[in-house]
C-alpha cells in the first residue's frame, strides 16, 4: 500500500448521492449525517462512526484474527457486545455441545471476547439470545444512532429510529479496530402503510406484503422508511418484525422514526439514559422523524385496511399470497426469469400450480427466530393454542428469542400453555431459522414457520419452508394445513 | 490484498437467478474459525446434483463465473466469498449483486462485474458453444472477454481503483485515526455503552 495513491472520481454511471444539498431530511439522512466522521470525496465512501457493534460466534472468529495478525486492539470494547446464538443447542443447554465444530466456534469466541475485553453473554447466561432480540431488550438499540453486526438482519434495530445494518466478517473486523465504517450513502424509500390491519393482521403479513409488492430485490441499495397509521399503531415489537425482514426485499435497512412508543419501550430498561439524560435524549429523539418536506427517491403506498394474512408458496420471501388465494401458476407469469424461478420454486416446494393455500399440511410448526421470537410473538401464538391440542403428526417447536423471553414467558405460564399444546419449550437461539445446530428439518419436510427466509435448504436440507405470522403458525399447528386464526376461532375446544 | 489487474481463466455459465448465499455456502458450513478452506462447501447442496455445471469435467477448472440476476442475495456470511475464491473463482458477473455480498467480495479481492442480463445470455450462448474456454477479465478496460466476444461490465470506480492498487481498508481509514478521535470527543455522554453493565 502507498500513501501516494488516491481515489478516483466519481464515474458518470455512479448512482451515488449526496444527501447534504437537501435541506430538508428524511430520518435516514439525519442518523447518517449525524454520524459523519469525514464526507468522502472524489468517488470515495462516507466514514461513518458506529455506536453499537454487536458480536456472535458465526461471523466473527476470523475478523479476530485478522486483529491479532496485525497486532491491532479492539478500538471500542465499550461499544461492542457479544452474544452467542447461531449454533448454540436449545435442549440440554447445561450439557457441553455435542457437534464439535459448533463447540469450537462457542469457544472461540469466548476466547476472543477475554482475549479483548469484550462483554459477552454466554449460553446458559440471562441475557444471552438472539442478538437481534437481546439489543433491544437491554435498551442498547436507540434511536439515531449506528448499530452494525455481522448478520443480516441488523435491520432489525431500525424500529427504534437506528441505523441499523449487516456487515461481512471484513467489515467486522474494520469496525473492531476503528469503530468507523466506509459507506456509500444509500437512497431513501418510504413505504407509508395507512389503514387499520384487521383482526387477525399483524406485522409479519404487513412486511410479507411489501416484499411480495416491491419484490426480493426492489430495496436494493436503499433505506426503507416504514410511515403512516398503520406502521405508527404497531407495538416496538411489531415495529422489530418489519424493519428485521428489509433484507428480504434487498434493503440494507429498514426504519421507523421513533415515537411514544419507543420511548415507553426504551424507558427503565438497563442501558436506557436515566434521569437528566433521559429528558436530553428523549429531546434529541424527537428531532428525528423526517421533516414534512424531505424528499425520497422512491414511494410506495399500501392499503392496511384490505391486507389479509399472507403466506409464502415458493422460495424467496417475495413468493408469497394471502392464505385465501393458492398456489399461482407460473405459466401464467409473463416475466420469463420469474416464470423459471417459479417453475423451480414448485419443483423443490413439491407443489401444484392452483392449489388452495390452505390445502397443504405441513409436518412441523417452527415458533421463533429474530423475526418472531419476542415476548409478544410468544403471547400471539399462545392466545390461539390455549387449551387445545397440536394436530396429530405435526412437530411443534417454540423457541424464545432470548433467555430473559424465556423467563418471562414462564412467568406468564406461557411454557405451560405451550406444553400442554403438545409443543416442545425450548432455549434460546436462532435454532431452526437457519439449521446451524441440531434443529433441522429432514428432506422433504415441510415446516409453516415464523422465520424470515425460505430458501432452499435453509431449515435444513430438502426441508420446504412457508413462511407465516405467528398467529398462522398457531392455527397451523391446531389443523395440520396451513390455517388462518380465524379458521380455529368458531371451533369448540377440545 | 494482492491487486487485480487482469485475469484469464475458464468461464463457467451459471444460468440461474437469485442464487443466495445460503446457495452459495449452506449455513452447515459456517462452522469453521478459520478463513480459508472452505472450497468443499461452496454450491454444496447444488454440486450433489450430478447435472450441476461445476461437476461437468470441462468447468472443474472454473475461476470466472458469469450468472443471471440477483447473484449473491440474502445472509451476510462473508464465507460465501471465502468459498468461491478457495474454490479458485477470481470474477463473477451478474446483471444484479446484493448489496452486502457485492461489498464483501470487494474487500477479498474478488471482483465482482455488472452486466446487462442481454449480455449475460449472450456470454452464455458463447460458452455453450465452446464449453470450457477461457475468458480474459480486464479490469482497467472493464471487459470480459472470450474468443470473438468482448462486453464490456460496471463496476463502481471507488472498489475498481481499491482493487486495482489491491488496498486494505483498514489502513485507509487509519490514516483518519485524528478525526475519528475528534469525532469521539463530540458524542453526547447519553449515547449508550455496554460497558459498564447497566442496570434498570
Amino acid at each position: 500500500m502507498t500513501d501516494s495513491t488516491t481515489a478516483p472520481a466519481a464515474s458518470a454511471a455512479s448512482t451515488q448521492r449526496t444527501p447534504s444539498t437537501r435541506t430538508a431530511k428524511t430520518l435516514a439522512e439525519k442518523v447518517w449525517d449525524a454520524h459523519l466522521v469525514k464526507r468522502g470525496e472524489d468517488g470515495a465512501p462516507d466514514l461513518i462512526y458506529i455506536d453499537l457493534h454487536l458480536v456472535h460466534e458465526v461471523t466473527s472468529p476470523q475478523a479476530f484474527d485478522g486483529l491479532r495478525a496485525e497486532g491491532r486492539p479492539v478500538r471500542r470494547p465499550d461499544l461492542t457486545i457479544a452474544t452467542e446464538d447461531h449454533n448454540t443447542p436449545t435442549v440440554d443447554i447445561d450439557k457441553p455441545i455435542a457437534d464439535i465444530t459448533s463447540r469450537t466456534q462457542i469457544e472461540t469466541l469466548r476466547r476472543n471476547a477475554a482475549e479483548f475485553g469484550i462483554r459477552l453473554h454466554p449460553l446458559g447466561d440471562a441475557e444471552q439470545g438472539i442478538v437481534h432480540v437481546v439489543g433491544p431488550q437491554l435498551g442498547l438499540t436507540q434511536p439515531g444512532i449506528t448499530v452494525v453486526c455481522g448478520d443480516s438482519h441488523t435491520s432489525t434495530h431500525g424500529a427504534f429510529g437506528a441505523m441499523a445494518f449487516g456487515i461481512g466478517t471484513s467489515e467486522v473486523e474494520h469496525v473492531l479496530a476503528t469503530q468507523t465504517l466506509p459507506l456509500t450513502p444509500f437512497k431513501t424509500m418510504a413505504i407509508t402503510v395507512e389503514g387499520t390491519l384487521k383482526p387477525g393482521v399483524t406485522a409479519k403479513d404487513v412486511i410479507l406484503a411489501v416484499i411480495a409488492k416491491i419484490g426480493t430485490n426492489g430495496g436494493q441499495g436503499y433505506v426503507l422508511e416504514y410511515r403512516g397509521s398503520a406502521i405508527r399503531a404497531l407495538s416496538m415489537e411489531g415495529r422489530m418484525t418489519i424493519c428485521n425482514m428489509s433484507i428480504e426485499a434487498g434493503a440494507r435497512a429498514g426504519m421507523v422514526a421513533p415515537d411514544d412508543t419507543t420511548f415507553a419501550y426504551l424507558k427503565g430498561r438497563p442501558h436506557a439514559p436515566k434521569g437528566e439524560q433521559w429528558d436530553q435524549a428523549v429531546a434529541y429523539w424527537r428531532t428525528l422523524a423526517s421533516d414534512d418536506d424531505a424528499v425520497f427517491d422512491a414511494e410506495v403506498f399500501l392499503d392496511a385496511d384490505e391486507l389479509e394474512p399472507f403466506v409464502t408458496w415458493g422460495t424467496n420471501p417475495g413468493q408469497g399470497v394471502t392464505l385465501a388465494g393458492a398456489v399461482p401458476d407460473p405459466a401464467s407469469m409473463a416475466d420469463p426469469q420469474q416464470r423459471a424461478s417459479a417453475e423451480r420454486a414448485l419443483e423443490y416446494m413439491d407443489l401444484a400450480p392452483g392449489t388452495p393455500m390452505k390445502d397443504i399440511r405441513v409436518d412441523a410448526v417452527f415458533m421463533g427466530s429474530c423475526t418472531n421470537s419476542r415476548i409478544e410473538d410468544l403471547r400471539a401464538f399462545a392466545s390461539i393454542v390455549k387449551g387445545r391440542r397440536k394436530a396429530d403428526g405435526v412437530r411443534v417447536m417454540v423457541v424464545p428469542g432470548s433467555a430473559r423471553v424465556r423467563l418471562e414467558a414462564e412467568a406468564e405460564g406461557l411454557d405451560k400453555v405451550f406444553t400442554d399444546f403438545g409443543a416442545e419449550w425450548r432455549f434460546a437461539g436462532c435454532s431452526m431459522c437457519l439449521g446451524m445446530n441440531p434443529d433441522q428439518l429432514a428432506p422433504g419436510e415441510r415446516c409453516a414457520s415464523t422465520s424470515n427466509r425460505n430458501f432452499e435448504g435453509r431449515q435444513g436440507k430438502g426441508g420446504r419452508t412457508h413462511l407465516v405470522s405467528p398467529l398462522v403458525a398457531a392455527a397451523t399447528a391446531i389443523r395440520g394445513t396451513l390455517s388462518s386464526p380465524s379458521d380455529v376461532a368458531s371451533e369448540v375446544l377440545v | 490484498m494482492e491487486p487485480f489487474t487482469t485475469h484469464t481463466g475458464v468461464a463457467v455459465p451459471l444460468q440461474r437467478s437469485a442464487v443466495d448465499t445460503d446457495q452459495i455456502i449452506p449455513a452447515v458450513y459456517l462452522k469453521r474459525v478459520t478463513k480459508t478452506g472452505f472450497d468443499d462447501a461452496l454450491f454444496a447442496h447444488l454440486r450433489q446434483q450430478p447435472d450441476f455445471v461445476l461437476n461437468r469435467p470441462e468447468y472443474v477448472r472454473g475461476s470466472i463465473l458469469v450468472a443471471g440476476p440477483d447473484f449473491g442475495t440474502g445472509s451476510s456470511r462473508e464465507h460465501a466469498v471465502w468459498a468461491l475464491r478457495d474454490y479458485g473463482f477470481r470474477a463473477v458477473f451478474s446483471p444484479r449483486f446484493g448489496d452486502i455480498f457485492r461489498g464483501n467480495s470487494g474487500k477479498q479481492g474478488l471482483l465482482t462485474g455488472v452486466i446487462p442480463e442481454p449480455e449475460i445470455e449472450r456470454v452464455w450462448r458463447a460458452l455453450a458453444a465452446q464449453p470450457g474456454i477461457e475468458a480474459t477479465v480486464d479490469l482497467e478496460a472493464q471487459t470480459l472477454a472470450l474468443p470473438g466476444l468482448a462486453v464490456p461490465f460496471e463496476i463502481d470506480a471507488y472498489t475498481r481503483w481499491r482493487l486495482l492498487e489491491g488496498l486494505d481498508d483498514i489502513g485507509l481509514t487509519l490514516r483518519d485515526e485524528t478525526r475519528i478521535t475528534e469525532f469521539e470527543a463530540g458524542r453526547e455522554a447519553w449515547r449508550p455503552t455496554t460497558l459498564p453493565i447497566g442496570t434498570p
